[in-house]
C-alpha cells in the first residue's frame, strides 16, 4: 500500500484500502486528551491546566469515598502504560486496608526502554496531570506520601516537577487538608542517577531505598510489601496522569474509547524513518499503517523493513504487521507486546543484524548482575552478534545465538532477560537469512550512511 | 595501576583514610543534607541525592564524597561504594564542565548518532569518555534518553538538543569550549554539570527562567495534537493518499464518526474504537 512507501507517485486512487478501512482522517483517528493542550505558551503552569478542566477531577474524586474512587477507575477499564498493562484499578484494590501501615504511591518515571518517549514529553509540557492523578490515587489507596522517580537524565523535566510540585503545594493541592477535604498529602520529587534497570518496579523500589537498584523476588508483591516493607503501588506515569479525566468526564467517557477489553486513549510514539515522528494520542487499536497514513507515511521513497510495537523489548514486526489493532489484545494475539507503544521504524536501509546487535550491546550494559542467565546470557550474546555482524560469525554462532536467547528467556529474575530476547528471537524469525548473508557474505552488506536522516537530503531541499 | 589515592574512586574499598571536607565546606553540605533527609521517611532514602549532591561540590564522586554520604546516613563505606558504582550518572574521575552525550542506542545511532559520536571524536582528539585538554567537555555515548521522536539526539550536562547532525555537534562543542553561549532545543541554558548535579541532588535551579526556557513541548510532541486540529500545514506533513487531490483540498469525507478505525480491535470488533470528543456522547 501507499502509505508504506510514501513516494511522490499518486497513490493508487480507487484500490483496495487495506484491512485497515478506508483513508481516516487525523481528526477522527486521534483524540489528544493529555496532550489536548501542550501547544498553549505556558501549557506546564498551574494557570494554564486550570484553564483546562485542571484539577477538576480531584475536586470530584475527594467527595467520593475512597473505594468508590478504586470502583470507578477499575470500571473505567484503564490498564498500566508502562508495558505491562495491568488494570490500574485492580492494583489500587489490592492495598491492605486498616492495616495499620503507612501506604505509599511511587510513580515510574524511569522512562528508558529504547524508543519509549511519552511521559518525558507529557511531563514536560503538561506535568500537573500527574500531580493531580496522583492526588486521587493517593486518596483512593489511603496514602499520605508519594514518590516520583524520575530518571536522572532529563533535567529540563526535573526542573518542571519541582516547579509544579511547587505551584500545587501553594495552590492548596498538596500539603495539609488538600482543598478544604481534610485529606493529606506530600509529594517528593526523586531523581535517579542511571540505571534503566530501576524502571522494574522492585528495583525501583529498592533504588529509591537508597540501595542498588536490582529486583525482588515476588512475592511479596508491592502492594503488600512495598517501599519500606509497606503496601505500595507503582505505577506509570501515563496511567495515573490518565486518571484526572476520567473522573472528570467519566468512565463512560473513558470507554466510549478504545476497545471493551483496552478501553480509553493512550499517546503512540512514531520514530524512525517516517516523515513526522512525534506523539500521536488516539484510542487504543489504531493500527500502524492508520497512523502512518495520516501522519505523512515512511520517508520518501522508502518502505518500512520492521518495527517494534512497544520499545525495544517487545519482539519486532515487519510489514505485515500493520493492521494489527495496537491494543493489549491485538498486538498479544499477533505474538508480540503493546508495551509502551514506542513505534520505532525502521526502512529497508536498517541492517537488522546491526540494530539487534545495538539493543544487546543496551541489555548487557543495562543487566544488574543479580542473575546469571541473563548476566552472563546477554553478555555471550554481545559477542556473537558482533563477529555476526563483522562477517566473522558461523552458521553455529546463528544457531548458538537462539540456544543462549532461550536460557535466559523466562529463566531470569526479571523482565529485563526476556526483553533481551525478544529481539534476537523476533529478529531470527523474520530475517535469518539477512544473519545467514553476514555469515557467507563475511560483513555487512548495508551501507550505515543510507540509514541516517540527512541521507536523502540534497541541498536544495528545506524541511520546516 | 593507574590508580591515584587522590582522585580515582575505584570500585570496592576507597582508599582510606579519606581527608574530610574543609570545616566551612562540610558544614554547608550538612545543611544540604539535613533538608534533603528530611524529604524521606528513611533517611536511607537519601543516598541517591546525596551522592548528587557531593559530585555537585567536586564534579565527581570522591572517597571523602562517600565517605560524607556514609557519616551523614550511617552507613559503611562499602554500603555507599557499592551504590555510587552501580550507577552510571555518578563520575568516578574529574570530567569537563560539559558531558556532551551521543546516544548511540538502535533508533538514534541508526539514525545518525553512530556517525556524530565519531565525528566528535575526530574533531576533538578524544576517545569515548575522553576530555579536551581544556578540561571543558567531556564525550560520551549515552544510551536512549526518551526522545526518539526528535532523533538523533545529543545531551549536553542532560538538557536536550535534538535532531542533530555531525556539522551541528562539531559547531555545538566548539562553543562549548570558546564560552560562547549555547541554548538547547528543550531545556535551559547551560550551566556546569556541577551545577546541575545539584539540581538533580533536589535542590531547584534558582536561574530566573529556567524553567520557561525553550517554552512548552517540542515541535515533535505536538505533531499529533495538530494534525488532530486540523492544522495539517504545520511541520513538513505530506499526506500521500491525497497526492490526487488538489493542494489544500481536503480528502474525501467519511460517512460517520463511527466508520472511522474500522474493526481495529480484533478482541473486540462488536465495540467499534472511535474518539469522543464531547462528555457525554455514546
Amino acid at each position: 500500500m501507499s502509505v508504506v512507501t510514501e513516494s511522490t507517485e499518486p497513490a493508487e486512487p480507487d484500490g483496495p484500502s487495506g484491512p485497515g478501512g478506508p483513508q481516516t482522517s487525523p481528526e477522527k483517528l486521534l483524540s489528544p486528551v493529555l496532550s489536548a493542550f501542550w501547544d498553549e505558551p505556558e501549557s506546564w503552569t498551574l494557570e494554564t491546566y486550570q484553564r483546562h478542566d485542571g484539577y477538576q477531577g480531584m475536586r470530584t474524586a475527594l467527595a467520593m469515598p475512597p473505594d468508590d474512587v478504586i470502583a470507578l477507575v477499575k470500571d473505567s477499564g484503564l490498564r498500566g502504560r508502562g508495558g505491562a498493562g495491568f488494570p490500574t484499578g485492580m492494583k489500587w484494590q489490592f492495598i491492605p486496608q486498616g492495616d495499620g501501615k503507612p501506604h505509599y504511591l511511587v510513580v515510574n518515571a524511569d522512562e528508558s526502554e529504547p524508543g519509549t518517549c511519552k511521559d518525558i514529553p507529557l511531563l514536560f509540557a503538561n506535568p500537573h496531570s500527574l500531580i493531580e492523578g496522583m492526588i486521587i490515587a493517593c486518596h483512593a489507596i489511603r496514602s499520605s506520601h508519594a514518590f516520583i522517580y524520575l530518571r536522572g537524565e532529563v533535567v529540563p523535566v526535573l526542573r518542571r516537577l519541582h516547579h509544579a510540585v511547587a505551584e500545587a503545594y501553594a495552590a492548596g493541592y498538596l500539603g495539609k487538608d488538600i482543598a478544604g477535604s481534610g485529606f493529606d498529602l506530600d509529594i517528593t520529587v526523586h531523581a535517579g542517577a542511571g540505571a534503566y534497570i530501576c524502571g522494574e518496579e522492585t528495583a525501583l523500589l529498592d533504588s529509591l531505598e537508597g540501595r542498588r537498584g536490582q529486583p525482588r523476588l515476588r512475592p511479596p508483591f508491592p502492594a503488600v510489601a512495598g517501599l519500606y516493607a509497606c503496601p505500595t503501588v507503582v505505577n506509570n506515569v501515563e496511567s495515573i496522569a490518565s486518571v484526572p479525566a476520567i473522573l472528570h468526564r467519566g468512565k463512560d467517557w473513558f470507554r466510549s474509547m478504545g476497545s471493551e477489553k483496552s478501553p480509553g486513549f493512550t499517546l503512540y510514539s512514531l520514530s524512525g524513518h517516517v516523515t513526522n515522528p512525534g506523539q500521536y494520542e488516539a484510542p487504543l487499536g489504531v493500527t500502524l499503517r492508520q497512523l502512518l497514513d495520516v501522519s505523512g507515511g515512511m520517508r520518501t521513497g522508502h518502505r518500512l523493513k520492521f518495527w517494534t510495537p512497544g520499545g525495544s523489548s517487545t519482539p519486532m514486526f515487519t510489514e505485515e504487521h500493520l493492521d494489527v489493532p495496537l491494543d493489549y489484545e491485538g498486538v498479544g494475539a499477533a505474538g508480540s507486546m503493546l508495551g509502551t507503544k514506542a513505534l520505532q521504524c525502521f526502512d529497508e536501509t536498517t541492517c537488522v543484524v546491526r540494530a539487534v546487535t545495538r539493543w544487546t550491546e543496551f541489555y548487557a550494559h543495562e543487566s544488574c548482575g543479580k542473575c546469571t542467565p541473563c548476566r552472563e546470557g546477554t553478555y555471550w550474546l554481545v559477542q556473537l552478534l558482533r563477529g555476526i555482524e563483522a562477517g566473522k560469525g558461523t552458521a553455529e554462532d546463528i544457531t548458538k545465538l537462539e540456544d543462549i536467547a532461550d536460557t535466559i528467556n523466562g529463566k531470569s529474575f526479571c523482565a529485563l532477560g526476556d526483553g533481551a530476547a525478544s529481539p534476537i528471537f523476533s529478529s531470527l524469525k523474520y530475517f535469518r537469512d539477512e544473519y545467514e548473508a553476514h555469515v557467507t557474505g563475511g560483513g555487512c552488506p548495508f551501507d550505515p550512511a543510507l540509514s541516517t536522516v540527512w541521507a536523502d537530503q540534497s541541498p536544495q531541499e528545506v524541511n520546516a | 595501576m593507574t590508580h591515584t589515592p587522590d582522585t580515582a574512586v575505584g570500585i570496592g574499598m576507597p582508599a582510606m583514610p579519606a581527608p574530610d571536607y574543609p570545616a566551612d565546606v562540610r558544614a554547608r553540605l550538612d545543611a544540604d543534607a539535613a533538608e534533603l533527609v528530611a524529604r524521606y521517611p528513611d533517611s536511607r532514602s537519601a543516598l541517591l541525592p546525596l551522592l548528587h549532591l557531593v559530585q555537585a561540590e567536586e564534579g565527581h564522586v570522591t572517597a571523602t564524597g562517600m565517605r560524607f554520604c556514609a557519616q551523614t546516613l550511617g552507613l559503611t563505606g562499602a554500603e555507599v561504594s557499592a551504590v555510587a558504582t552501580f550507577y552510571t550518572m555518578y563520575r568516578r574521575k574529574p570530567s569537563g564542565d560539559y558531558q556532551v552525550g551521543v546516544c548511540t542506542n538502535t533508533l538514534c545511532a541508526v539514525l545518525g548518532g553512530d556517525a556524530i559520536l565519531d565525528a566528535l571524536h575526530e574533531h576533538l582528539g578524544v576517545g569515548d569518555d575522553g576530555t579536551t585538554e581544556d578540561g571543558k567537555v567531556t564525550v560520551e555515548h549515552i544510551e536512549c534518553n526518551a526522545a526518539c521522536d526528535f532523533a538523533p539526539v545529543v545531551m549536553v550536562n542532560w538538557e536536550f538538543f535534538d535532531n542533530q547532525t555531525p556539522e551541528s555537534a562539531k559547531r555545538l562543542v566548539d562553543d562549548l569550549r570558546a564560552g560562547r553561549p549555547v541554548e538547547p532545543t528543550r531545556g535551559a541554558p547551560l550551566c556546569t554539570y556541577r551545577e546541575t548535579a545539584r539540581i538533580l541532588a533536589g535542590f531547584p535551579d534558582p536561574r530566573p527562567g529556567a524553567v520557561e526556557a525553550s517554552g512548552g513541548a517540542g515541535p515533535a510532541s505536538l505533531i499529533g495534537l495538530r494534525l488532530a486540529k486540523g492544522e495539517a500545514g504545520a511541520g513538513r506533513v505530506v499526506a500521500p493518499r491525497t497526492a490526487d487531490h488538489p493542494a489544500g483540498e481536503r480528502p474525501p469525507e467519511h460517512l460517520s464518526a463511527h466508520d472511522a478505525p474500522q474493526k481495529t480491535s480484533a478482541s473486540d470488533p462488536e465495540h467499534p474504537a472511535g474518539p469522543v470528543s464531547e462528555e457525554g456522547e455514546g
